[in-house]
C-alpha cells in the first residue's frame, strides 16, 4: 500500500489551501497576517499559502480552502474578480472595515463622486471607478466577517484555528464595553462625559483606546443589536455635543454600515435642533 | 462581638497585620477617574481625602475637603471580580497517541482580604454564595476563595445620590458577620475608627494592633454617622416600597415602561457587568492550531448579550425590550423565586454606569404608575 500511486493527476495537499486578496484598501489588515511572528510558522505548518502577493511571488492556482479577502468593491473590475475569488474559495473569510462595510472610502456613497475625482485627482479622466464603495457582502456570499480598522490579529488566528478544527470562531458581537468592564477600565463615558462610540460598536480590539483614556473610536463597527441614535440622544442632550459632531464622529472607517449610517448622514431618529 | 478604637494613624498596622497573616489585601485605590477595588500594600494606597459624585450616567471623583480614608460610597467595580473573575480556565485537555488527558485547573492563589466592604455589598456576597455555592452546582474555586475571605467591612457615614440600600433593605450599617466592621469618626477629638471586632479570626488580626477601649460617646458618635447615611436615603428621590415588586412585574409583563425604556437602553451590558449580584458567565471552548490541545474558559456575560440566549436558530431575545425585561425581572422578582431573596442590594451601580442614564427605580416607578391606571 505505501508505494500506491496518487489516481488523481495532482495529489490532494494534506494542508488547507489559503489565498489573500486585496480589493480596495490599505493593506493593513493582511499585515495582520505576517505580523503574526510568534504563530507564522505554526500556521504555515496547518496551510498552504497558495496565493497572498504582499507576502510572496508564488501564485497558485485554485481552488482554495479558504480565500481571506480584504478591502472593499470600489471599481468595475472588482465586480469581476469577487466573483471569480468566491467561485474558487470553499471558504471565504472578509477581514476589516472596508470588506465588511466599504471602509472610510465609502463617504462617497453620501456624495457625487464627481466631485470627489475633480478635487483628487489632476486628470480626472484617467479615473475609472465606481459610484459607491460597498462591502464584499454585498456582491457574493460571505461565510464569515472579521471586524475592525484594522483586524485583531489574534482574532484572524482565531478563525483560522476554528476553521482546521472544524469549530465554531470565538468572535464575540456584544460591545466593546463587556471587554472594558473585563478588563477593569473604568468607563470614560461616565466619569468625564467621552463621546465614546464603545455602547455601539462590536468588540474584539480588546477596547484597547479606553485602557488609554481615549474612548472608542468604532474601528470594529456595530454591535449585533445597536442603538446608535440612542446614543446620538445622549451625547446631544447630555453631553453637549452638535449634531455634526455626532455626525462627524460616526462618518469614519465604519460609516456605511447601515447602523452608523443613519447618524453619519444626520437623517436617522436623531432629534435635530441645530 | 468587642469594640474598641483604632487610631486613624494606625490603620496601616491593620493592612500589614493581614499581610503578615498571609492574605492578598484588596481595598479601595483611587484610579484615575474613580474608587476602584485592586491590590494595596499599605493605608498610603486608600483613597483618602476623595469622595464620589454619583448619579444616572453620571460618576465623579472630588476632593473631599477633609481626611477621610472612606469617604466615598462603593467603588466602581465589585468586588464579585476577586471572588469570582472575569476569566478563568477550568480545564485543559491534551490528545497524544489517539488519548485525551484531562487536566483539572488548581488553585493556589493566597487567601483574600478585603477592606472597605460595604454593608450593601456584604449582602451581595451573601447573595452571590447562595447562587455559586449552595445551589445543585458548586463553584469550588468560588467557594474556596469565600470560605477564606477575611472582610474588613465599613459603615457608610454618607450615601452616594445614587445609593437606595434603605429601600432594599440592606444597610446603611453592617449587620451581616464580618471579620471587623470599622466605622470612620473625625471630629474635634481626632481621626480614628471604631473597631467592632465579629470573629475568632478577626480577634487574631486585631490582637497585636494599639487598640483602646471605646466609650459610649465613641458608639453613640459612630451610630449619628451611620444615621447620617441612612437620612440621606430616606429623604432622596430612591427610597420606595420594595415589598411589592415581586407581584407588580410579574403582572406587568406587557407593560408600555418597557417599550419606552428599550427606546433609551444601550444593550452594552454595563449594568450587568458593574452589578455586585449579576454572575452570568459563558463557557468557551479553546484549541491550539494542531487541535491536540484544548482549554475551556469561563468568562462574565450578560442577559444584555445576543449571544447570551443563543440557541439552535438564533437568540431568544433579540430585541432590547426582551432583554432589559428578563434582566429587572430576573434581579428583582425571578431572584426571589430561585434563591429566596431579591438580586438588588441598592447599591446603585447599575444607575451611575449606565451611558444612558436609566434608572432602575425610576423603571420601576413607571411600571408601578402603568399597573395603577
Amino acid at each position: 500500500m505505501a508505494t500506491t500511486a496518487p489516481t488523481t493527476a495532482v495529489p490532494p495537499s494534506p494542508k488547507a489551501r489559503v489565498a489573500v486578496w486585496k480589493f480596495t484598501s490599505c493593506d493593513g489588515c493582511q499585515l495582520s497576517l505576517l505580523d503574526c511572528e510568534d504563530e507564522l510558522l505554526a500556521v504555515t505548518e496547518q496551510v498552504e499559502i497558495a496565493y497572498f502577493m504582499e507576502a510572496t511571488s508564488r501564485q497558485l492556482p485554485g481552488p482554495y480552502d479558504l480565500s481571506i479577502v480584504e478591502g472593499s468593491i470600489s471599481t468595475p473590475e472588482q465586480l469581476e474578480l469577487i466573483q471569480s475569488v468566491r467561485a474558487q474559495s470553499r471558504f471565504l473569510l472578509v477581514i476589516g472595515a472596508c470588506a465588511t462595510a466599504g471602509g472610510i472610502q465609502a463617504l462617497r456613497n453620501a456624495a457625487d463622486i464627481n466631485d470627489y475625482i475633480r478635487v483628487v485627482y489632476a486628470t480626472p479622466e484617467y479615473i475609472s471607478t465606481l459610484a459607491t464603495s460597498t462591502a464584499i457582502s454585498d456582491h457574493v456570499k460571505v461565510d464569515f466577517e472579521l471586524r475592525g480598522c484594522p483586524i485583531n490579529k489574534m482574532q484572524l488566528l482565531e478563525v483560522i484555528n476554528a476553521l482546521l478544527n472544524r469549530r465554531r470562531p470565538l468572535v464575540a458581537d456584544h460591545a466593546v464595553c463587556v471587554e472594558c468592564k473585563l478588563n477593569g477600565t473604568v468607563c470614560l463615558a461616565t466619569t468625564r462625559g467621552a463621546n465614546c462610540m464603545g455602547p455601539v460598536t462590536q468588540a474584539g480590539c480588546g477596547a484597547l483606546c479606553p485602557k488609554y483614556h481615549r474612548p472608542c473610536f468604532g474601528c470594529y463597527g456595530p454591535k449585533e443589536n445597536p442603538n446608535v441614535s440612542s446614543l446620538a440622544n445622549v451625547w446631544r442632550s447630555e453631553h453637549g455635543a452638535s449634531t455634526a459632531h455626532v455626525s462627524r464622529t460616526f462618518s469614519s472607517f465604519n460609516t456605511a454600515a447601515p447602523a452608523f449610517a443613519q447618524v453619519a448622514r444626520g437623517n436617522g431618529t436623531v432629534n435635530d435642533d441645530e | 462581638m468587642r469594640t474598641s478604637i483604632l487610631a486613624a494613624a494606625d490603620l496601616d498596622e491593620l493592612i500589614q497585620s493581614l499581610k503578615a497573616a498571609g492574605y492578598q489585601v484588596i481595598g479601595p485605590v483611587r484610579d484615575d477617574a474613580a474608587v476602584v477595588y485592586d491590590d494595596i500594600n499599605s493605608a498610603t494606597d486608600l483613597p483618602r481625602g476623595w469622595v464620589d459624585e454619583q448619579e444616572k450616567g453620571h460618576y465623579r471623583l472630588l476632593p473631599a475637603g477633609d481626611d477621610r480614608y472612606f469617604g466615598y460610597t462603593v467603588a466602581a467595580n465589585a468586588w464579585k471580580r476577586f471572588l469570582n473573575p472575569p476569566r478563568k480556565r477550568l480545564w485543559r485537555v491534551v490528545r497524544q497517541d489517539g488519548k485525551l488527558q484531562f487536566i483539572p485547573e488548581s488553585d493556589s492563589a493566597p487567601p483574600l482580604a478585603f477592606i472597605g466592604v460595604r454593608s450593601c455589598e456584604l449582602h451581595a456576597i451573601h447573595i452571590q454564595d447562595r447562587v455559586l455555592i449552595d445551589g445543585a452546582h458548586c463553584d469550588e474555586g468560588y467557594r474556596q476563595r469565600r470560605r477564606h475571605l477575611f472582610t474588613v467591612a465599613v459603615n457608610c457615614t454618607r450615601a452616594a445620590a445614587t445609593c437606595f440600600c434603605t429601600s432594599m433593605h440592606t444597610g446603611p450599617r453592617v449587620e451581616l458577620q464580618s471579620d471587623l466592621v470599622l466605622t470612620e469618626l473625625l471630629d474635634e477629638h481626632g481621626h480614628r475608627f471604631l473597631l467592632e471586632t465579629g470573629t475568632d479570626a478577626g480577634h487574631r488580626i486585631t490582637a497585636s494592633l494599639p487598640l483602646m477601649p471605646a466609650t459610649d460617646d465613641d458608639t453613640a458618635l459612630a451610630e449619628s454617622r451611620i444615621n447620617i447615611a441612612r437620612e440621606q436615603m430616606l429623604a432622596g428621590p430612591r427610597q420606595f416600597d420594595s415589598s411589592g415588586i415581586h407581584n407588580l412585574l410579574f403582572s406587568n409583563m406587557e407593560s408600555p415602561a418597557w417599550d419606552a425604556v428599550a427606546e433609551r437602553c444601550l444593550s452594552c451590558a454595563n449594568c450587568t457587568l458593574a452589578c455586585p449580584t449579576c454572575f452570568c458567565f459563558a463557557v468557551e471552548d479553546t484549541t491550539d492550531l494542531t487541535g491536540d490541545h484544548a482549554e475551556r474558559w469561563q468568562r462574565w456575560d450578560s442577559c444584555f448579550n445576543g449571544a447570551f440566549s443563543h440557541v439552535h436558530g438564533g437568540s431568544v431575545r433579540n430585541s432590547t425590550r426582551a432583554r432589559y425585561r428578563q434582566w429587572m425581572t430576573h434581579k428583582l422578582a425571578g431572584w426571589v423565586d430561585q434563591f429566596g431573596q431579591s438580586g438588588c442590594v441598592g447599591c446603585g451601580r447599575c444607575i451611575s454606569w449606565c451611558p444612558a442614564g436609566i434608572d432602575i427605580t425610576e423603571q420601576l416607578q413607571a411600571i408601578a404608575e402603568g399597573d395603577a391606571s
